[in-house]
């Protein structure tokens, strides 16, 4: 029997974890009119207790750690140990964000190291550390756009191209910067169409953002040809570079015409994901749009680093102080482990891990494509299973059962039932075999008994849950 | 590094997928874009790594810490670590899969009930990427709701905030800021209405302020409400275990810095967004909300919910464009709140406030040294020095290793020789008494 009761409802009245005897306490002056009336509904445990009731929480949870967890576009890769170490050395958690320059030189020299290597790996020509993560980089990244538009005297350019393929941040991130979006519809082959794209730009287009490879896992192989109409109108070219962990160490974005991009330090850099974040986002641009990234930037003068304020080109700060250092540091150590070639084999077995799935699974699970893929595949349930009223939830659900976290599920939008999966490069070959021996089964189980996969998952802490009951009567909190 | 492919595997693989070499997977891409050079140096083994990453910390300079300004310095319960390390949460992604995501989703409910608590609010996100970030958001929000465009903000709400609000608006000239002005430091019911107009979608209240001033949160809110304004409140959640709450003053929408429940500094993040409102706002809420549910077999059970608000649904009539956020230091947080408690937080506060109270009155004894403003604060003040605070700073941060704080003449000009000093609860009185000694013998 699974106890998910809340610690609340452990709570025991006057039981005591930490305790502050400070002997300055006394000192605090504050008059009751400023005081609040109630005590906060907070639990009352020992630390035995919280570290019991926190533990065994986590045993509910699937993780990398624990199970093969081929999560399409958010690569869920091993995250190394020896990035939470170093990390969390005390030379780098006790720096406050306001210390002098010269109080953190450690710091600022691992910064000013990790934006080398980032911007000589997208090839760019600088970088800014200070988005949280993904889609905060995306919004600084069209921010950096709109301050260089400004600058240019071009503030008619209030549009940002999306293909109907990408990520659900893209649009909402449009909106979020003051763009509105235009969409363009992917081609079969799940390719932008340079015809369409070309009908859509115009003096208005600010930006054209694409993902590379595409959420199909697919390499725009005309990305030339794209980011010549995108320069020709006058515009940007912004990659979303959540799929990087497909091009690191074997194609530099920067040599294919991308003006900005963003990267994810929780994807491709090997942050844990921590049930939902931290992660750190990082926008790398071309030498025309360096001026206009949000401040401060890590600069290096005369042997010493320090941080630079910028100036009113600058599109401003995205969030308070420099940025999410303490994750920083995690990709910091995972670069400094790689050489070139080492960066190049995490693509290369990320693309193999995806194929060698791919090839053994299309003939049961009918792959979008019909080409190799890159990173990740986009699968479907076939005729059959559809015909037994099988969905891809039932699929993502009976997973779970046989130790196996889902792929991301109907996602991209435009391939009806989708099931993404990337098994990142860190997976081995006897984790990917028995990973397609359960999607097999799972399939001869399903056509063999529809209702019992409809049914799963039966071996978890809990079964199906109502979502509606959950959305119709938010019950969000607790209540005395 | 970490794979763990063999030359063996590696064949097996290519032949089962029916290729002869990995070039023939990657033909999509234009040869003359593939494998380019890189200027990048060779990669160390995890020894050499550790060795050199150790030596870069320890560049890092070591001080008696008095800043604040934002950023507070906490002492770090042992547990947390101990169980925000574990791999099921640390390595878990957002529970999209909620079956096999009890864990962090009933870690997120615990920690929305502990946020609610502390704020005295009804509803609570899964988190934001940070307090300004937060903050932004609320007054995002508020122009989403009323249609308007104008944000009234407290003069002393953190400089930091401003700016990132204003980033978060696109510094957009559709959009117009006005700041409230301050009697001694703070918000006043007559400095309030001469900038309070319909015209507004929101006013925005911080407290403790950036000066470390409690507001009156109270009055102002009342005032606020009457004219039908939005009202935002930016509190620090250390301050809550004592000072009244944003939900006693009346607040829409209340945020604040979670770092101060209990996150290492790290020179500015990972921290964490407090995003806080009142019931009816529940739906404008940006970011993720976990709610408790039923499964098939009536047993209690955790999902994410109300997401008809969120990007991957709304894409570009989303909320907010948010997606990661900063989980696990909500965890952290909560882990935090549960292991200190009411009785903690209490004590947490009371611990702050008699460090700073110390620290005030042994700088004010030095002559020359006076208070900047008369008014109550939390666990930082602002004194004004007799001489120029970034000189003493530096000199007193080179000969002593202690940073006194937080010069204010960059930020506010007006200022002169003001400087911002923060004393937590991981200040003692000899702590306070090095400052003292060290500021008088330098001045």
């Amino acid at each position: 029997m699974i106890d998910n009761r809340l610690s609340i409802e452990k709570s025991v009245p006057g039981r005591r974890g930490i305790t502050f005897k400070n002997s300055l306490r006394a000192k605090a002056a504050i008059p009751a009119a400023l005081c609040r009336k109630e005590a906060p509904l907070l639990p009352e445990m020992s630390e035995f207790d919280a570290v019991r009731h926190f533990t065994k929480l986590s045993s509910l949870n699937f993780s990398v750690d624990t199970h093969f967890y081929p999560l399409g576009s958010c690569t869920m890769k091993y995250n190394p140990r020896f990035n939470e170490e170093v990390s969390a050395l005390k030379g780098f958690t006790a720096v406050h964000p306001l210390a002098k320059d010269s109080a953190a030189q450690g710091t600022l020299e691992m910064l000013y190291d990790l934006s080398s290597r980032l911007t000589e790996l997208t090839g760019m020509d600088g970088i800014t550390l200070q988005p949280a993560a993904g889609a905060h980089g995306e919004f600084t990244g069209l921010i950096t756009a709109k301050a260089y538009f400004r600058a240019h005297g071009e503030t008619e350019r209030v549009e940002v191209i999306v293909p109907d393929s990408a990520h659900g941040t893209n649009p909402a991130t449009a909106s979020m910067a003051g763009f509105s979006t235009v969409n363009i519809a992917s081609e079969p082959d799940g390719r932008l169409s340079l015809t369409k794209l070309k009908e859509k730009l115009g003096p208005k287009t600010a930006v054209v953002m694409l993902t590379v490879p595409n959420t199909l896992g697919i390499f725009e192989s005309r990305i030339e040809e794209i980011a010549k109409a995108v320069h020709e109108a006058g515009a940007l070219l912004y990659m979303d570079g959540a799929n990087f962990n497909a091009l690191i160490g074997l194609v530099k974005p920067g040599e294919i015409g991308v003006d900005l991009m963003h990267l994810n330090m929780h994807k491709t850099f090997s942050t844990p994901h921590g049930g939902g974040g931290p992660g750190a986002g990082a926008i790398a641009a071309k030498k025309h749009l360096l001026p206009h990234l949000p401040m401060p930037l890590v600069k290096k003068d005369n042997g010493k680093y320090f941080c630079d304020y910028g100036d009113s080109r600058s599109s401003g700060q995205v969030k308070s102080f420099f940025g999410n250092t303490g994750v920083l540091v995690k990709a910091y150590a995972y670069l400094l482990t790689h050489s070139a070639k080492e960066t190049g084999d995490i693509a290369r077995m990320a693309i193999l891990n995806a194929n060698y799935v791919l090839a053994k699974l299309k003939d049961m699970y009918p792959c979008y494509s019909k080409e190799y893929c890159m990173h990740e595949c986009v699968l479907t349930p076939g005729h059959d299973m559809i015909e037994k009223g099988l969905k891809t939830l039932d699929i993502a659900k009976g997973l779970l059962d046989k130790g196996f976290h889902a792929p991301t599920v109907y996602f991209p939008l435009i391939v009806h039932e989708a099931l993404m999966i990337e098994p990142t490069e860190t997976e081995s070959k006897e984790t990917l075999d028995e990973f397609i021996k359960a999607m097999r089964e799972i399939h001869d189980e399903g056509i063999a008994d529809p209702d019992s996969l409809k049914a799963a998952p039966l071996r978890q802490a809990v079964k199906r849950l109502d979502e509606v009951q959950a959305a119709r009567k938010p019950n969000i909190r607790w209540q005395a | 590094m970490y794979l763990p492919h063999t030359e063996k595997d590696k064949e097996e693989m290519l032949k089962a997928i029916g290729v002869s070499s990995f070039e023939d997977l990657v033909k999509q891409i234009p040869s003359k874009f593939l494998n380019p050079e890189y200027n990048l140096p060779e990669g160390l083994d995890e020894v050499q790594a550790a060795r050199h990453i150790q030596k870069l910390s320890e560049k890092n300079r070591k001080t008696l810490n008095f800043l604040g300004a934002g950023a507070y310095e906490r002492y770090i319960p042992a547990a947390i670590n101990a169980l925000i390390s574990r791999g099921e949460f640390l390595t878990a992604y957002t529970p999209y899969q909620a079956e096999s995501s009890q864990g962090t989703l009933q870690t997120i409910y615990e920690y929305q009930s502990c946020m609610c608590a502390l704020y005295g609010m009804d509803c609570s996100n899964a988190s934001m990427y940070d307090g300004a970030t937060s903050l932004a958001e609320a007054a995002r929000a508020a122009v989403r709701i009323t249609g308007k465009k104008k944000i009234i903000y407290s003069a002393a709400i953190n400089p930091q905030y401003l700016k990132v609000m204003k980033t978060y608006f696109a510094q957009s000239e559709e959009y117009e800021f006005i700041a409230c002005p301050l009697e001694d430091g703070k918000v006043t019911l007559a400095s309030l209405d001469k900038v309070l107009d319909e015209r507004a979608a929101c006013f925005i209240l911080q407290t403790p302020n950036f000066f470390g001033l409690i507001e009156d949160g109270e009055a102002i809110g009342k005032a606020v409400k009457e004219k039908g304004i939005i009202f935002i409140v930016s509190a620090d959640p250390a301050s809550l275990g004592m000072l009244k709450t944003p939900g006693e003053m009346g607040a829409d929408f209340a945020t604040g810095e979670g770092q101060s429940l209990g996150l290492p500094l790290s020179y500015g993040g990972p921290y964490l967004g407090i995003f806080t409102c009142a019931k009816p706002l529940v739906r404008q809420m940006p970011g993720r909300i976990v709610g408790m549910t039923t499964d098939k077999d009536g047993k209690r059970g955790f999902v994410l919910t109300l997401q008809a608000r969120e990007q991957h649904i709304r894409r570009d009539k989303a909320s907010s464009n948010i997606c990661s956020n900063e989980a696990l230091c909500a965890l952290s947080a909560t882990i935090y709140a549960t292991l200190l408690g009411p009785s903690g937080l209490k004590e947490l506060a009371e611990a702050n406030a008699g460090a700073a109270a110390a620290a005030a009155e042994k700088l004010t004894k030095i002559p020359g040294i006076k208070k900047t403003f008369s008014g109550n604060f939390f666990n930082e003040f602002v004194i004004t020095l007799p001489c120029d605070a970034d000189k003493l700073r530096e000199k007193i941060l080179e000969k002593e290793n202690i940073d006194i704080g937080l010069p204010l003449k960059t930020l506010f000009p007006e200022m002169g020789n003001a400087l911002l000093v923060c004393a937590t609860e991981t200040k003692t009185e000899e702590d306070i008494d090095r400052l003292a000694k060290a500021v008088k013998e330098n001045l």
